[in-house]
């Protein structure tokens, strides 16, 4: 039945934003204070759903580097690396409770700053967030029991540089763990969304940890360059596009610095003609198009079996006409701002790249704001496996539509890719979802669901999305040294 | 008259054949006082890529078998080389150890073999995790065999080197492409035959003889192999781990003494281990409940 209110509208909800406070100007935070950089450099953070500024960002340079990672050791030698672990738990136990108090301001401020509609901001990031200290807290005076058979010893110090995706809880994937661990930090955020990662520097402020054994400093790529290939560096986790985590790998090699890359995907989704539909076409939906699909993980590549492609296409597409694209302060709002210009051109470079490799592309009629950076729902049909939409990561709302007839050529096809992070299986059967599960060279494999995240359960790639592991008992091995 | 003795050739071991190296090159493999002992296959760039071709073939045979299986395979291994023992005591002492040395090499390569055959079935339960999330779902993380691996033997020791870092790959269900080593490689060979004679698939494990300066450069950046393990090396470091940025082999890189009683456990299985979380959702409607 179609409904008559075609156009679905709804009263606009929005996220109100007085009660956040933020400063004009922000400055680096090294040793538990808040200093200036030496670049005398600041950089503009803006609104990516209206281009307005936001606030002033501090460009960190060598010299800020060498200070911050100055002052991690410091506090490494000094304090971090001889405290009891259960006290170092209890200082990571309170930074999670801190940020639970202050959980709503958060989630404006990632939703403002990122594009992420403030429903995924609120219901995902920061929950997790926060979680993802509360469960590593717990860890710091038990390491023991996670490595049978093995002493355990932190590495030193961390450099971590993370993505603009998701924010204040990357920051939350790479800090908790390595505190836990008995490292101390030195923390990049990406430079088009530093203002969680900078509130969170207060948080940390206000939980009274000892100076400098976390260190947030702001900045572009020479910044995280600067960090990479700092000798006093012990440890690199990075978070980001498969190109840079080949640099890094290069920058360190022949060094004794450890490195944990989690990096691009290509994942596919696969339907079977047994799946619950309707679930499935949610799975799609959540799979690409969850947080404008800047997701590493995103279920990029659709494959569904053939004899029901004319009917889960059909139900994507009338599903995706019901996506409110818009104002990510708008509680109604399913699909954001693209988080910035140069990613919005990336994108639109590969919609144009689809058209002209004669895929057929559809696109949700939805309204779009005149001003921001949006792009609407789109999905690419007749598309082969050469294609290059189909070989590389887009990191926006772009899904390509493959079909398969058997098991064992939607393993072939699924596989073949260079990436390995995560794949999604949708079937009925229980004894077909463990075949896939095992076979589906990924390092999540999520059945009849997909883009699910929890501090407990592990997370990371194979090939060349990167090695190691964030979450769970796995996440600890990345900060530890086993003897 | 004395017989007149039959002398072994030496080939390389590819595929789960013995073909000697498609280059047709040879190089001396001489004793400690510089007599040459063998002529040796040098291996070539293209017998490299053979190899890895034969162990992605092998792959799906060899981690498709099941843990208790491969752990019969590997103590047959072991059983195969205690009963060739006295074979491997005299390439030992050809190249150059003491008879007891030698004797205590195979002897503590042979229960190393055991030690990891004990493993296969067993590394999983412990590294293994059902994960305790927060919504209704049933996840865990296991671990998988991260591919076809190449392995730069130990140089420093012929027989136990090999085997210390051979087990855990193949025991984790990797397959392998093993450069052997280069100065004392006729006890690589010959286990080439123990493994043949074992059950383990032809292209499970492949060993190559020659120049590691020359090989190292096409087993490194071969895009079709997944892990890269060697042991000393550290003046040719950093050029591997160049090398093996093209596809993120995952580098491991030891430094140890392989004699040591010490240097063999699980994480040595687990180093060439992928983890992969699986997610399922529970029924979660309606609201029975039953607390008994």
């Amino acid at each position: 039945m179609t409904s008559k209110n075609k156009n679905w509208e709804y009263s606009p909800s929005l996220e109100g934003t007085g009660h956040i406070k933020l400063k004009k100007k922000y400055d680096l935070f090294i040793n538990g204070k808040w200093v200036k950089s030496s670049s005398k450099k600041y950089f503009k953070t803006i609104n990516p759903n209206d281009e307005k500024l936001i606030a002033e960002i501090s460009h960190a340079n060598q010299k800020d580097v060498d200070l911050a990672v100055n002052s991690a050791r410091k506090a490494y030698d000094t304090v971090w690396s001889k405290m009891p672990a259960n006290e170092r738990g209890k200082y990571i136990y309170r930074i999670a409770r801190i940020m639970q108090e202050r959980a709503k301001e958060l989630a404006v401020i990632e939703s403002l700053d990122s594009g992420k509609p403030i429903r995924e901001a609120r219901d995902i990031d920061i929950p997790l967030a926060c979680n993802h200290f509360f469960y590593y807290a717990g860890w710091a005076d038990k390491l023991d029991y996670a490595f049978p058979n093995r002493k355990t010893k932190p590495l030193g110090v961390a450099g971590q540089i993370i993505p603009w995706n998701f924010p204040l809880l990357m920051a939350a994937w790479k800090i908790a763990p390595a505190l836990a661990a008995g490292n101390t930090v030195v923390l990049k955020p990406a430079e088009t969304t530093s203002l969680t990662a900078l509130k969170l520097a207060e948080i940390i402020e206000e939980s009274g940890l000892p100076a400098g054994v976390v260190n947030i400093i702001t900045g572009h790529g020479d910044t995280g360059a600067s960090i990479v290939n700092h000798p006093d560096i012990n440890k690199i986790a990075f978070t980001g596009s498969t190109g840079v985590g080949k640099i890094i790998q290069k920058a360190i090699a022949g060094t004794d610095k450890k490195a944990t890359l989690e990096l691009g995907g290509k994942s596919a989704n696969i339907i079977f003609d047994d799946a619950p539909l309707d679930q499935a076409i949610e799975g799609i939906v959540n799979g690409i198009f969850f947080n404008q699909g800047h997701v590493c993980c995103a279920g990029s590549r659709l494959f569904v079996q053939e004899n029901i492609a004319d009917k889960v296409i059909r139900k994507l597409k009338h599903r995706m006409k019901s996506l409110v694209v818009g104002n990510p302060l708008d509680k109604n709002t399913d699909v954001g701002a693209i988080n910035s210009k140069e990613q919005l051109h990336i994108i639109n470079k590969y919609i144009k790249l689809g058209k002209k490799e004669g895929a057929e592309i559809y696109q949700s009629e939805c309204s779009i704001p005149k001003k921001g950076f949006f792009c609407p729902p789109t999905i690419f049909t007749n598309v082969a496996q050469s294609s290059i939409i189909v070989q590389e990561e887009i990191f926006g709302p772009v899904l390509t539509i493959q079909t398969f007839r058997t098991v064992d050529e939607v393993i072939q096809k699924a596989n073949n890719t260079p990436f390995g992070l995560a794949a999604g299986v949708w079937t009925d059967k229980g004894s077909r979802i463990f075949n896939l599960t095992t076979k589906l060279k990924a390092g999540v494999v999520w059945a009849n669901t997909y883009n699910k995240f929890d501090p407990a359960s592990p997370f990371g790639g194979y090939k060349e999305s990167g090695f190691g592991r964030e979450g769970g008992m796995h996440g600890l091995s990345a900060y530890l040294k086993l003897s | 008259m004395k017989r007149v003795e039959i002398l072994k050739t030496y080939k390389i071991y590819s595929g789960g054949k013995f073909p000697r190296t498609e280059s047709g090159r040879y190089y001396l493999a001489l004793d400690k006082k510089g007599n040459p002992i063998a002529n040796m296959c040098m291996g070539s760039r293209k017998d490299v890529r053979n190899a890895v071709v034969s162990a992605r073939k092998a792959l799906g045979a060899w981690s498709g078998k099941t843990a208790f299986n491969r752990s019969q395979i590997l103590y047959r291994i072991a059983e195969v080389l205690e009963g060739r023992k006295s074979q491997f005591v005299e390439e030992l002492i050809l190249q150059g150890s003491q008879k007891n040395m030698a004797i205590k090499e195979v002897e503590d390569s042979i229960d190393r073999i055991v030690y990891y055959a004990g493993w296969c079935d067993k590394f999983c339960q412990i590294g293994s995790s059902v994960n305790p999330v927060s919504s209704s779902h049933f996840n865990f993380s296991t671990y998988e065999p991260v591919g076809v691996v190449g392995l730069i033997a130990p140089q420093d020791s012929s027989l136990l080197g090999l085997v210390s870092l051979l087990m855990p790959i193949i025991a984790g269900g990797n397959t392998c492409v093993v450069l052997a080593n280069e100065s004392l490689p006729l006890c690589s060979i010959t286990f080439s035959e123990v493994l043949h004679a074992s059950d383990v698939p032809g292209g499970a494990v492949n060993i190559i003889t020659g120049h590691i300066s020359e090989l190292i450069k096409p087993l490194s950046t071969h895009m079709d192999v997944n892990a890269l393990a060697f042991s000393g090396l550290n003046e040719l470091k950093k050029e591997i781990d160049l090398f093996s940025v093209e596809n993120l082999k995952r580098v491991r890189s030891y430094d140890l003494n392989w004699k040591n009683t010490d240097t063999q456990g699980l994480h040595y299985i687990t180093d060439f281990q992928e983890v992969k979380t699986t997610w399922h959702p529970i029924e979660n409607i309606g609201g029975a409940t039953s607390t008994y």
